[in-house]
Parts: structure tokens; C-alpha cells; sequence
């Protein structure tokens, strides 16, 4: 059980302040989700010949070793950007060649994302620790998505922690509990798709992933997951360009969206969009149950 | 008039002092979706809040009058006694649940299970309700001048719903009812008393088939 | 002379499952029974204590004190809760029970100096009364919950489940719903009560916190917010009631009882008392909360031993339900005709839904009620709970306690291999718990 809250900016303008709003919002939500706190932001894209991943390391880490080692072997240019126990490595090769160089030389990292544009960050504790850990207020971005989590069914650790990424600036944050979520991964794993933790919402990830790689358009996905995944959910997802929300058809799980010419934001409690400027003039309403709701470019 | 504002006030010092004052007027500003605003009054006092509220605001209302110029979170007027609750922007899910009587009203729309579990009081919503409203709606009135979403009155017992606008899909053991003399007398009463703008002759009743109050095998389906 | 064949029966369908499909094939629906799991479980019977020896001296009874007070709901309320007993009175419904029967509960706790809780059907004058500290439930049904007595109420019991039926809601037939029940609830007479099984307000622990905060708001954080469970998931739950602001959790383990479920529900869901107690203390240690937030344990306690068992595995305090029925007089050998007439006998009687309880407890039948007078069935339940607290204390003391609650988990050794796994005790004899290396 846990808080969702999305932000995406429609005037540009307000690029460089995403990251304080996105953190007042987080901390919002930390009576709902006091365990452990995770963010997904979109910003900086990097050129078509490039990917951008963020790894994370259990404890202190030698990244600038790995910078000079990765340029090295795998001739490319690579940049690196340290976040608190993360770090946002761009590199001007394939992702799938890097994805594959880490995996062999590099096992005790762990990538939370891969993409042109998306950084996942996620750590244990409270959220407005994590907003101080991770300098929120300093970073810029389009769009994002934020959850706090009050983990119900699976451990407390930065791995069950959401978002959950499910393919390139893809991810997925959850405030729910679904029920039938142990035979699908088994199914999913069948099916080729990485599924590393016993938690619910890592499933729902999978199986996006899944749909995605067979050929649907996040809308199609997104339907064909109201027939497959079984509980209680809100859905927010991240897309390069925007975002989306689903809510299962019994719908009790909390859902709120807020729109102004600026920004359209969704949270699972108001209090969280309580604090975005331009609020009084907003349209608010909530997501009606079994419907796909997109925004973005 | 005594003022309390949210933004340096906290929400245990306005509940605190609701709960010691016989009566009077009150206005609350900044509410910014806090919840439990105005939980658990007992006395006719007139509270009006400025902007829109989280959960539970006016939970368990007794007696008193409450203003919400704005939107209210899920479980507005939960169980509540007695006395007045307007919501003057929309309400989210489980509005007026299992409230036992007083009057409830919406100005805007009501969001899913509208009246859940409701034992007495009436609910009037100027708008639209979502779906599963009315769900094991014991006794009560629920009045929606614009649409129903679906499974209205799901396993409904006494309560009486009237709708002016669609109804998608009834649930369990709902069904429409004859709109009788003595029926639209009671809903003008009701509506006049709300000073909703809508003509009782446009609204038609709905309410329990009582085909589940005793299991019978033929019926097994409807559970 | 030939011999007769002696008759086989056959293990997958013996004679009571071929009566049930029959029964089922006659009505098209299912059995709706009182009374908890009758089936065999792992129960409390199979540990047993470690009483004082060589290396542990024991206390001399009545002078060497070994006290059995109890304070519940320490973490938040300004009142929280003082017991002179560990043991309370769950609940159970002014609908299901009787109101001479609801009397009775009420005046044997105030005497025993501990609480009685409501049920699925409000607070009545009668429990108010005569019980002098009252456990206010707010279950999923919300019948005739309303905030005058939410204020009078010494603590609140928010209820998510309970161990006969985890997952089910309130149920109580229209033979029983007379007139005053249901006034109570809301309801029209002589039907049969549907009752919601999720709360109308709020899904899921997040949600859950803030209804609490609702409850505290309300009582202006006087008094204690319990948690009920029934017994499944127990390590999640416990903790999640924890983050939720919980200030007591009771966990109903499966055979704990009920006044009208299915019997299916009964027997199929929840897990017993047994490893339920262990969980739940382990999630609360490893929040670092045992003693902090209380655990009130409940599911078939029927003895002083039972009680001391729970105590030494972690619990702070016991609650019982069927066992106090029984001391009422609940399958007691009287009116034998009465319940031949439902079908049943004393010692084997279930038929607590039907609403013809033959000794008057189960009943809104005015004539079957005067079958229990309230002073005597206080006088019974007294006697009871006076004997579970010696049976406590001498069973405390042999094992050199001077207070119950410092009974724990080495006090005890197991007598099978599912106790010792589900209490993660070791087997007589040796040092091995089964499953503790993963």
C-alpha cells in the first residue's frame, strides 16, 4: 500500500523547478508509504546515438574507476553523473552493449533504468530523507512520477521499491495489491521477461513489458492488463513523452487528477497536488475505473 | 466568528475546540486536502471551509452545518448523525457512507459509491454519481440530478433512490419503481430544501426487488 | 454359516460428507453453522511447559506473588487500558447473542477487573451497564455504530476479519432479527442480514491509517485503537496494523468462533492459533514494537494452560469467545429434549444461527432467554475466568514467574513436529526446530 503522485509540465518554463515539485509532493505522501520512497524523472535527453541508465551500488562505490573503464572497453564517451548511492551514465553506444558489458563485468550494480531521457532513483527510508539525500529541489526535468510505499506482501529493500522500469523510458509505480500476481510471473519468466523480486508491482511492470515487446501500443497493454492482472490498482505509468493512469474496474484504491495550462498532475491523495502553484484554477477530477488515460506528446 | 487557518493551525486544535463549543460560527481557510477537517462535531455550530478537503472531513457529524467551498476527499460525511454537509465542488468515493441521517449535499459530482452502506441519511447530489452508489443501502434517500454510473443500489435493502438524468447498469436486486404522488411530494420537499434547481416530476425511483431479503436457490446467481 | 462382510467406509467420502452432499443436494445451499473449526488442529495442547528443576527454581503459590496485570493501547491514547486480568471477552454481537447473555459477559468482566467488546451490531444500554470497560467494534457493517458511543466507549476495535471466516462479513439470520435487532441495525425484520466483508470507507493499510486518525480525531486521542485480524497472513498484517498506527492488534486464529458463517468458510480459511501467535510477535520485534504495541491473541483458548502458552510465545494478553459461551452454559446438559429438537445433543451442539440456543444464549426468543438468568451466567463466567487465572499463575509460577507476561518461548518445549515448526519451539528432547534453516 503506498502513495503515487505524477507531474508533467505542459509550459517548459517550469522545467528546471519539476524536482521541488515532485518533492513536495513525495513528502506528502509519507504517511501512506513511510518505508521506502522512489522516483522516476524524465530530463536531459541524450542524442538517438546515445543511452542514459541509472545504476545503483549497496553502499559506497568506485564510479569514477567504472566511467574510465567503460570509455575504455567499450570505446565510447561516457559520462557520468553520481546521485547519492546512484549514478546516470550516458554512453554514446548501444544500450544493449552496455546493458551486456554490465552485466558480465559489472553483476553487483543494479540498473534501475534504461532510456534516452529517464533516471530511476529509489531508496529505503522516508521520503523526505530521500528528498534531501537525492538534492530533489536542484533537478530539472519535464515530466515524473514519485511513490512512497508501505510494502504489504514483500520486504522492505531498494529492490521492491518502486517504480519498477519495464523497457526503455518505460516505468511503473503502484498503489495497490494484486492477487494473482505469483502464477503470472512464473508465466512472464516463461516468457523471457527479467522479474528479480517476489513483489506484486514488479509483475504488473513485467507484464507491460511483455505486452509492449509483442507488439502493443501502451493503450493496448494497458486494456489487456484489465483482463490479466487480478486485485485492487492504480497504475501510473511513465512514457518518454508523458505519462498514463488505470484504475482496476472495482476502483477502491484512491485516484485524483489535477489540470491547469501548466502542468497535469495525479496523486493518490489531494493533498499532494495541495501544493502546486496555479492549484485554485485547476480542474480536478477522478479517473473513472477500467479506462486508459494518456497524456504527453 | 472564530477563525482557524490550516496553514499555521493544526487540524487536532480545530477538531479539539469543534468538540467544546455549544454553537456558533467558525471558518477554517487553508485546508489544502488535509483530512479529518471538522470530525465528530455534536453541536449545531455553522463551520464554512475555504478550498477542498481530504478525507473524512465532517466524519460523524452531529447537529452541525458544514460548508466545504470546494472538493472533498473519500468518506465526506462518513456515518454522519445528523445536521447539514455541503459539498459545493465534487466529492470523491464513499460519499455520506453509512450515515444515518441528516442531509448530505453535492453540488458537483459524487465520485463512486456514492451513499455506501447508507442507514439513514439523505444524500442530494446536483450531478453525476459513480458507479457501485447505493451499495447495501439500507434506508435513506439518495437523489442524483445528473447520471448514475453503474450497479446502482447493488443488494440495496429500504433505501430509496431517485435519478433524473442515465442510469448505467443496476446492481443485484435494484430496479425501478413506480414514481407515485406520494413520491414526488417527498422529493420536491427534500430538493426545495436543498435549493437544487430540478423538478421532481423529471426524476424516477429505484429500489429493492426484495427478491435477496430470504435465500431462495432460484436467486443464487444474484449473490 | 457364512460370516457378514464387515461394511468398508471409504476415507475420501465418509458418512458426514456423504450427509453434507446430500444435504446440499436437498437445498441448493450452503451449511450455515455456529461455533468455531471443529476439525483437528495443532493446538496449544501440543507444547507444554518446562517447569521449575534444578536449574530453575519455581515460586511458592499464594505467598510469592505472580502478578496478571495487563495496560493495553500504551503507544498513542492518553487512557489507554489497565487490566487485572490478561484475559477479555471478545466479540460478539448483541444479535447473535442475547441481551441477558451480553448482561452476563458484562458483569463477570467488571468483577474479574477486564473488558468485553461489542460486536456486529452496536453497543447496547445493557452492555454499558454492566461492563465497566467496553471495546467498541467498527466493523465493515457499521450497524448502529454512531459517535455518542463511540465517545462512551473505553477503546475502539477496528475489525478487518476474524479468524472463523478471514475474508467473510457478518451474517445473522432472519429468525433473529426481531424487532429491537433491527432497530438497531437498520434493518427490516425477519430477513436474512447481507453484510458487507470490506469496510465502506477505506481499502488497504494506507487508507486504513487515515480512518484511524478519523477515530482519534473523534475520541480527541483519548482512548486505544485495536486492529483485528483473522489469522492468514499474519506477519504482513501485523506490520502493516503497526505503520497504520494500530495501538493494540488482536489476531483471531481459526478457531476462533462465530454465531452463523459457512461452514466451508469455518473449516477451509485461516490458519490455527498456533503458528498465528508466533508471527505475530516475530513482525512485531522485528519492527522493534513487542510490549509496545500490544497483541491480544484469541482463537480457541479454553484453559489457564492455553492462555500461559500464548503468553509465553509473546502475547501480551488473551481474549475468549466460545470458551466464555461454554461457561454460560453453551452445550451444557440441559433441555436435552431442546436439542434433540434441532437436530443436535449436548457436547455436539453448532446451532448457535438458528436462534433456539437451548440454554438461552444464542437467542432473541424471550422465553428460550430466561433460561440464562444474568446473574447467574455472570456467576458461571466468573468462576471460569477465576479458574483460568489460578490455572495462569500456578503454571507461572512452577516455571519461577513473578508476572505471567515473563513467560517466553524457552519455557516451553513442543510434543509434535507441526507444533514445534509452528511455534518454533524445539521437540522434546532435542534441540530442533523444524524449518528454521531456509
Amino acid at each position: 500500500m503506498c502513495g503515487i503522485v505524477g507531474i508533467y509540465l505542459k509550459n517548459q518554463d517550469l522545467n528546471p523547478e519539476l524536482g521541488g515539485l515532485l518533492a513536495a509532493m513525495l513528502v506528502e505522501m509519507s504517511d501512506r508509504g513511510p518505508d521506502s520512497a522512489g522516483i522516476a524523472l524524465y530530463r536531459d535527453p541524450v542524442p538517438d546515438t546515445s543511452c542514459k541508465l541509472t545504476l545503483y551500488a549497496n553502499g559506497s562505490y568506485d564510479w569514477s574507476a567504472l566511467q574510465r573503464e567503460m570509455a575504455a572497453e567499450l570505446a565510447a564517451e561516457v559520462k557520468l553523473e553520481i546521485h547519492a548511492s546512484h549514478a546516470v551514465v550516458v554512453s554514446s553506444v548501444p544500450v544493449a552493449t552496455v546493458q551486456h558489458w554490465l552485466r558480465t563485468e559489472r553483476p553487483e550494480l543494479r540498473i534501475m533504468s534504461a532510456g534516452s531521457a529517464i533516471e530511476i532513483y529509489k531508496e529505503k527510508g522516508q521520503p523526505r530523507e530521500f528528498v534531501r539525500q537525492f538534492k530533489l529541489h536542484d533537478l530539472n526535468g519535464s515530466h515524473a512520477l514519485g511513490h512512497t510505499r508501505m510494502a504489504t506482501e514483500s520486504a522492505v529493500t531498494t529492490e521492491h521499491s518502486h517504480p519498477f522500469s519495464t523497457g526503455m523510458d518505460l516505468c511503473l509505480v503502484h498503489n495497490g495489491s494484486l492477487s494473482n500476481h505469483n502464477r503470472l510471473r512464473q508465466k512472464l519468466r516463461d516468457e523471457g521477461v527479467d522479474i528479480q523480486t517476489d513483489n506484486d508491482s514488479e509483475v504488473a511492470a513485467g507484464y507491460l513489458m511483455w505486452r509492449l515487446r509483442e507488439g502493443d501500443s501502451l493503450e493496448e497493454a494497458l486494456e489487456n492488463s484489465l483482463k490479466d492482472l487480478d486485485g485492487f490498482y492504480t497504475f501510473a505509468i511513465g512514457t518518454r513523452d508523458g505519462f498514463a493512469v488505470l484504475r482496476d474496474p472495482i476502483a477502491c484504491k484512491p485516484a485524483v487528477m489535477a489540470e491547469t495550462d501548466d502542468w497535469v498532475a495525479m496523486s493518490s491523495e489531494f493533498r499532494a497536488i495541495a501544493q502546486l502553484p496555479g492549484v485554485s484554477n485547476a480542474s480536478i477530477w477522478e479517473p473513472s475505473p477500467a479506462t486508459v488515460y494518456t497524456w504527453g506528446q | 466568528m472564530t477563525a482557524f487557518d490550516l496553514s499555521s493551525d493544526t487540524v487536532r486544535a480545530l477538531n479539539q475546540h469543534l468538540h467544546q463549543t455549544p454553537s456558533g460560527e467558525l471558518s477554517v481557510t487553508n485546508p489544502g486536502g488535509r483530512h479529518c477537517i471538522a470530525c465528530g462535531i455534536d453541536s449545531p455550530v455553522d463551520v464554512s471551509i475555504d478550498g477542498h478537503v481530504g478525507y473524512y472531513c465532517a466524519g460523524m457529524n452531529k447537529d452541525a452545518q458544514v460548508t466545504i467551498r470546494g472538493n472533498a476527499g473519500p468518506g465526506v460525511a462518513e456515518n454522519i448523525m445528523s445536521g447539514t454537509v455541503r459539498v459545493q465542488g465534487n466529492a470523491s468515493q464513499y460519499a455520506g457512507a453509512s450515515g444515518q441521517g441528516g442531509t448530505l449535499i453535492i453540488d458537483g459530482d459524487a465520485s463512486a459509491r456514492c451513499g455506501i452502506s447508507m442507514k439513514g441519511v439523505d444524500i442530494v447530489v446536483a450531478g453525476s454519481v459513480g458507479h457501485m452508489s447505493a451499495f447495501l443501502a439500507q434506508k435513506g434517500r439518495l437523489v442524483v440530478c445528473g447520471d448514475a454510473g453503474d450497479f446502482l443500489g447493488d443488494s440495496i435493502y429500504e433505501a430509496c433512490i431517485y435519478v433524473r438524468g442515465k442510469v448505467g447498469e443496476l446492481g443485484a436486486d435494484c430496479i425501478e419503481k413506480e414514481m407515485t404522488t406520494e413520491h414526488v411530494k417527498s422529493l420536491r420537499q427534500l430538493l426545495a430544501a436543498t435549493g437544487i434547481d430540478a423538478s421532481a416530476d423529471e426524476f424516477r425511483r429505484y429500489g429493492s426487488a426484495r427478491k435477496l431479503y430470504n435465500f431462495n436457490i432460484d436467486h443464487a446467481d444474484a449473490y | 454359516m457364512s460370516q457378514e462382510k464387515s461394511l468398508r467406509p471409504s476415507a475420501t467420502f465418509p458418512q458426514n460428507v456423504l450427509d453434507e452432499i446430500h444435504r446440499a443436494a436437498d437445498e441448493g445451499i450452503y451449511e450455515i453453522r455456529g461455533f468455531g473449526a471443529k476439525r483437528t488442529l495443532p493446538n496449544f495442547d501440543d507444547l507444554v511447559f518446562l517447569g521449575a528443576s534444578m536449574s530453575r527454581y519455581p515460586l511458592e503459590g499464594y505467598r510469592e506473588k505472580c502478578a496478571t496485570n495487563v495496560v493495553l493501547g500504551t503507544r498513542y491514547a492518553k487512557r489507554p487500558i489497565e487490566l487485572k486480568i490478561p484475559i477479555t471477552i471478545a466479540g460478539m454481537s448483541f444479535g447473535s447473542l442475547g441481551a441477558h447473555a451480553k448482561e452476563a459477559l458484562g458483569r463477570a468482566a467488571t468483577s474479574m477487573g477486564t473488558s468485553t467488546t461489542t460486536g456486529d451490531g452496536g453497543m447496547t444500554e445493557e452492555e454499558r451497564q454492566s461492563s465497566k470497560t467496553l471495546v467498541y467494534q467498527v466493523l465493515p457493517s457499521r450497524y448502529g455504530l454512531n459517535p455518542d458511543d463511540v465517545r462512551r466507549a473505553d477503546a475502539l476495535e477496528v475489525v478487518v476479519g476474524q479468524g472463523a471466516k478471514p475474508g467473510g462479513g457478518g451474517m445473522l439470520l432472519g429468525h433473529k432479527i426481531t424487532q429491537r435487532v433491527a432497530e438497531m441495525r437498520d434493518l427490516p425484520q425477519e430477513i436474512d442480514q447481507r453484510s458487507a466483508c470490506r469496510h465502506p470507507d477505506w481499502t488497504g493499510p494506507d487508507d486504513l491509517e487515515i480512518k484511524i486518525q478519523e477515530l482519534r480525531e473523534i475520541t480527541d486521542f483519548e482512548i486505544p485503537i485495536y486492529v483485528k485480524v483473522g489469522a492468514t497472513r499474519v506477519s504482513y498484517d501485523v506490520a502493516l496494523a503497526v505503520k497504520s498506527g494500530a495501538d493494540v492488534i488482536v489476531v483471531d486464529g481459526m478457531q476462533g468462533g462465530t454465531a452463523a458463517t459457512q461452514d466451508v468458510f469455518i473449516e477451509h480459511v485461516g490458519i490455527p492459533t498456533l503458528p498465528a501467535v508466533r508471527m505475530a510477535v516475530e513482525a512485531l520485534q522485528e519492527l522493534g514494537m513487542h510490549r509496545k504495541v500490544q497483541l491480544i491473541v484469541s482463537g480457541g483458548i479454553r484453559s489457564g494452560a492455553d492462555a500461559d502458552k500464548a503468553f509465553a510465545l509473546g502475547a501480551d494478553a488473551v481474549s475468549i469467545g466460545s470458551a466464555a459461551m461454554v461457561a454460560l452454559g453453551c452445550n451444557r446438559d440441559l433441555y436435552v429434549e431442546d436439542y434433540a429438537a434441532l437436530g443436535t445433543a449436548p457436547g455436539y451442539c453448532h446451532h448457535c444461527h438458528t436462534g433456539r440456543c437451548p440454554v438461552g444464549i444464542t437467542t432473541q426468543d424471550a422465553d428460550l432467554e430466561e433460561r440464562l438468568r444474568p446473574e447467574q451466567g455472570a456467576r458461571w463466567l466468573r468462576n471460569y475466568l477465576s479458574t483460568m487465572v489460578l490455572e495462569i499463575q500456578t503454571l507461572a509460577r512452577a516455571c519461577g514467574k513473578t508476572h505471567v507476561l515473563n513467560l517466553e518461548p524457552e519455557d516451553l518445549t513442543a510434543l509434535t513436529i507441526e507444533a514445534a515448526a509452528m511455534a518454533k519451539v524445539p521437540l522434546a528432547g532435542t534441540n530442533w526446530i523444524p524449518g528454521n534453516n531456509k
